[in-house]
């Protein structure tokens, strides 16, 4: 390869930066030491990289990446390829100060600023995760300490102040088990441990059973172990629902080494916070899961993809490893023992994709790969991998321990109910059952519309309060549970600036791989648009309908991935359940 | 790609059964470019990307459709190359391309438009479009005119690791705003290009060509029913890579290789790409 870098050095808070993640700048020049395979093996410490230079400047310029460049033996266009696929990265210099607010769907329900409204200097975000304490912003420090708050509750005022330079205090957010109110229920099992068990003490979870699931895991082996889950029936979290048994015993059964095993919590379905509570509020349990997962797969490496708007999970997570680490219960001994690897998304809503969240790994754009192959045959570093969802590894402690089916399950309750929150039930509640555990509707609403399993999902009705939750109900209803998403709409809501919002979404998060749905996504938004306006140019709007399906159904047949094969079903169910644009 | 190995496997398309070697894509097995099935991201010396979704098929058993170009086939498929659904999302790829860059050089687009009945048109005059962005124009040598650009990543790939291993340029940006990029933009001159035009070679829709082509093309002298394609072998040096020199009024005007040469496989070096002035330096 010939590189060819512009002379100009990086800053000292540059180099700096990508010296916390590669360790020193070697005396020589770079290009003299000829670093080979060994710099490229390092290839996927580049988004922390970026991330580092980013953290401690706010940008990432010209120079930062011909040096990033250097020192991974990459070629800088590569280097701002990668950089230019995240949205919190920028390469245009910016004030290290930035606020980002929330306009995705449960907050402009409630009361968000349009991103039009925006002050100068507040920058329209997609949803953040917190919609039990919408409307939303995610305010960044860069420097020295980086520091990210995310803020619940948040008004124009609060907004206005943050943009003229203030910083949020911790105090602006939630409490880890706010967005829990069943915290404390004996009969919890996936959520049991919040809001009672000190997330950021490890003693606090051995002395409620911590590790015993492991233990027993260890004695019953890796065969032992998928048996129990497969018994159990547990199924994917993230929206799938795959049999994790099969899943696991595929990779298990694999000649090729090593394995690896991806918990993926780049959580990025508008209304979705679950696996940030869960991560939040009981950090251990997942690292005790994962364990037990790597042990049933024969992996010795583990990564955990966390998207880049939780910086309290982050820290969380960062300091349950750590302590982990230091107690022996993590770390490799030779090539003997197990760890975890924690990396941080950079706003990309793809890189929850099971292959996509490989190449975000590994140092490249987040654009999904072709499938075949599977990720249990050729995943991240082209070996076989299992990608599993947060909560569906919340489950594993508890299928090892005691006998019994995997039916718990968690929603994700946001919009008009009196208390929104994470809320774990037995499989088959009802859509009805499930508002009035949070507490029904709030004073003076009167239930419009339920989006179901996010912006990948679809909107139910009225109509619809006695539909079970369980994945054959709603795909008999054509609906999904998706990740657990059930936004509650009142009479004030405005369905169609949902849908605007929801096109908007997928445009501005389709990775651009594949033409239906790049251009698909923009066509979709187009013709929404021209609906909420009112200027299809027929009456009753029958054109952009037809080109609305006509969109959807390539997108649905022809795209990559899940993201354009799902981006149009929520408008279409909009259309065909709920008669909106009629 | 990967070589065909000799198991022989036997699967069915459009009703007939056909009996290829493993490691055979569908689009090959049902007879390659040019057998119906429309491509455009598809290419000859490149692994296929499968990113423009023309060349979908219906695979009995597959919830979606299948990209022909890049599916190895399996014992007992089913495939149809035509159907409502596969020519649904074709007519869908080419009107989506067609209404947001310029296929105006892009073969058989007139022909498959009207084989699926696409009208580009129907999305309106302000549909969101990638046609209207200058032309970069930045060395003596080759120009880049994005807005005839259907991201098929094969100059990417001709320029990285398939080829050339010089990666210049990548796909920068996201979703919409996806574009081909060297770092930050920087113009050519300033970049690692190393003129190799092996890009140009491989770019199905011209968003890739020769500074000489463009002028002409512009002065409206671009002339190719009066061109004559010769086939020689570059004098430069030992290695003896097969040429094809586009020749009009007697003057070379562009000059390829052939992609089905076992020694450039369609690849060059600057020097036999463009370094041919002296060939008509005339006394």
């Amino acid at each position: 390869m010939d590189l060819k870098t512009r002379a100009a050095p990086p800053t000292d808070a540059e180099r700096e930066a990508v010296e916390s993640v590669l360790g020193p700048t070697p005396e020589r020049s770079l290009r003299d030491v000829r670093g080979g395979h060994a710099l490229k093996a390092k290839r996927h410490l580049l988004l922390p990289t970026l991330h580092a230079v980013n953290d401690r400047v706010g940008w990432i310029s010209q120079e930062a990446i011909d040096h990033i460049a250097e020192r991974l033996d990459a070629s800088p266009a590569e280097v701002y390829g990668v950089a230019s696929f995240y949205a919190l990265f920028s390469m245009t210099e910016r004030p290290a100060h930035q606020v980002h607010v929330c306009v995705d769907l449960a907050c402009r329900a409630n009361g968000a600023l349009d991103e039009h409204d925006l002050p100068p200097g507040a920058h329209p975000s997609p949803c953040l995760g917190v919609c039990e304490q919408a409307p939303a912003a995610f305010v960044i420090d860069a420097g020295h300490v980086a520091q990210g708050v995310v803020a619940g509750h948040v008004t124009p005022v609060q907004i206005a102040t943050w943009t003229a330079g203030a910083t949020p205090s911790s105090a602006d957010q939630p409490f880890r088990a706010t967005a829990v109110p069943q915290a404390g229920d004996p009969s919890l099992v996936l959520l049991r441990r919040a809001g009672r068990i000190d997330p950021l003490s490890l003693d606090a979870y051995l002395g409620d059973g911590g590790f015993t699931a492991l233990a027993r895991a260890r004695e019953v082996g890796p065969e032992g172990v998928i048996a129990r889950v497969k018994e159990a029936g547990l199924t994917g979290r993230g929206g799938a629902a795959f049999p994790t048994a099969v899943k696991w015993d595929a990779v298990r059964t694999q000649a090729a080494t090593p394995h690896y095993l991806v918990c993926n919590a780049d959580e990025s379905e508008p209304g979705t916070f679950k696996d940030r509570t869960l991560i939040e509020n009981d950090p251990y349990a997942l690292i005790e899961a994962m364990s037990i997962a790597a042990l049933a797969i024969g992996a010795t490496e583990a990564f955990i993809y966390l998207r880049g708007e939780y910086p309290r999970a982050e820290a969380t997570l960062h300091h349950a490893l750590a302590e982990c680490r230091a107690r022996g219960l993590l770390g490799h001994v030779g090539s003997e023992g197990f760890d975890i690897s924690l990396r941080r998304g950079a706003g990309a809503y793809i890189c929850g994709e099971e292959t996509a969240i490989f190449n975000s790994i590994e140092g490249f754009r987040g654009e999904p790969r072709n499938k075949p192959p599977f990720p249990f045959q050729v995943g991240l570093f082209g070996k076989p991998t299992v990608v599993n969802n947060v909560e569906t590894l919340y489950n594993v402690p508890g299928i090892v321990l005691h006998d019994g089916p995997a039916n718990r399950r968690l929603f994700c309750v946001s919009g008009a109910v009196r208390v929104p929150g994470v809320y774990e039930v037995e499989l088959g509640v009802t859509l009805g059952g499930l508002i009035d555990l949070a507490g029904g509707m709030r004073e003076g609403s009167e239930l419009q519309a339920v989006l179901l399993g996010g912006a990948a999902g679809g909107f139910a009705g009225p109509a619809d309060l006695d539909l079970p939750l369980t994945p054959d109900a709603t795909r008999a209803e054509g609906l999904t549970l998706g990740s657990g998403v059930v936004m509650v709409h009142d009479q004030h809501v405005d369905l169609v600036d949902q849908l605007r919002r929801i096109a908007a979404f997928f445009r501005d998060e389709s990775c651009g791989q594949c033409v239906p749905c790049r251009v698909g996504t923009v066509r979709q938004e187009e013709a929404v648009e021209r609906l909420a306006h009112g200027i299809d140019g027929t009456a009753d709007g029958t054109v952009d309908l037809a080109l609305l399906r006509d969109i959807g159904q390539a997108m649905k047949d022809a795209s990559i991935c899940g993201l354009g094969q799902t981006a149009a079903n929520a408008i279409e169910s909009a259309v065909v359940r709920l008669g909106v644009f009629r | 790609m990967s070589e065909p190995t000799t198991a022989a496997i036997t699967l069915n398309i459009d009703g007939a059964d056909v009996t290829v070697p493993s490691g055979t894509t569908i689009l090959q097995a049902a007879g390659g470019r040019g057998c119906g099935i429309p491509t455009l991201c598809y290419g000859d010396t490149i692994t296929p990307k499968n990113a423009c979704r023309v060349c979908m098929v219906e695979v009995e058993g597959s919830r979606v459709l299948v990209p022909s170009c890049s599916r190895p086939v399996e014992p007992g498929m089913v495939v149809r190359t035509r159907s409502e659904r596969v020519d649904h999302s074709r007519k869908m790829v080419l009107e989506f391309l067609g209404s947001s860059v310029d296929l105006s050089l892009t073969d058989h687009v007139d022909e498959w438009n009207a084989e699926y009945g696409a009208d580009p048109t129907r999305y309106g005059a302000d549909a969101a479009t990638l046609a209207d962005q200058p032309v970069k124009v930045d060395n003596d040598l080759y120009i880049r005119d994005y807005a005839k650009c259907i991201l098929c990543y094969q100059c990417v790939d001709a320029c990285g690791e398939q080829w050339q291993n010089s990666f210049v340029i990548e796909i920068a940006g996201r979703g919409f705003d996806s574009r081909v990029s060297t770092e930050n933009d920087v113009s050519l001159p300033d970049s690692a290009c190393v003129y190799c035009g092996n890009c140009i070679q491989v770019c199905p829709t011209g968003a890739l060509m020769f500074k000489s082509e463009y002028d002409m093309r512009s002065a409206g002298t671009w002339d190719e029913e009066h061109q004559t394609v010769v086939d020689t072998i570059c004098a430069f040096c030992g290695v003896g890579c097969n040429l094809s020199l586009h020749v009009q009024d007697n003057t070379i005007v562009k000059v390829m290789s052939p992609s089905d040469s076992s020694i450039t496989h369609g690849n060059l070096c600057v020097k036999g790409r463009f370094g041919f002035q002296h060939a008509q330096n005339r006394p």
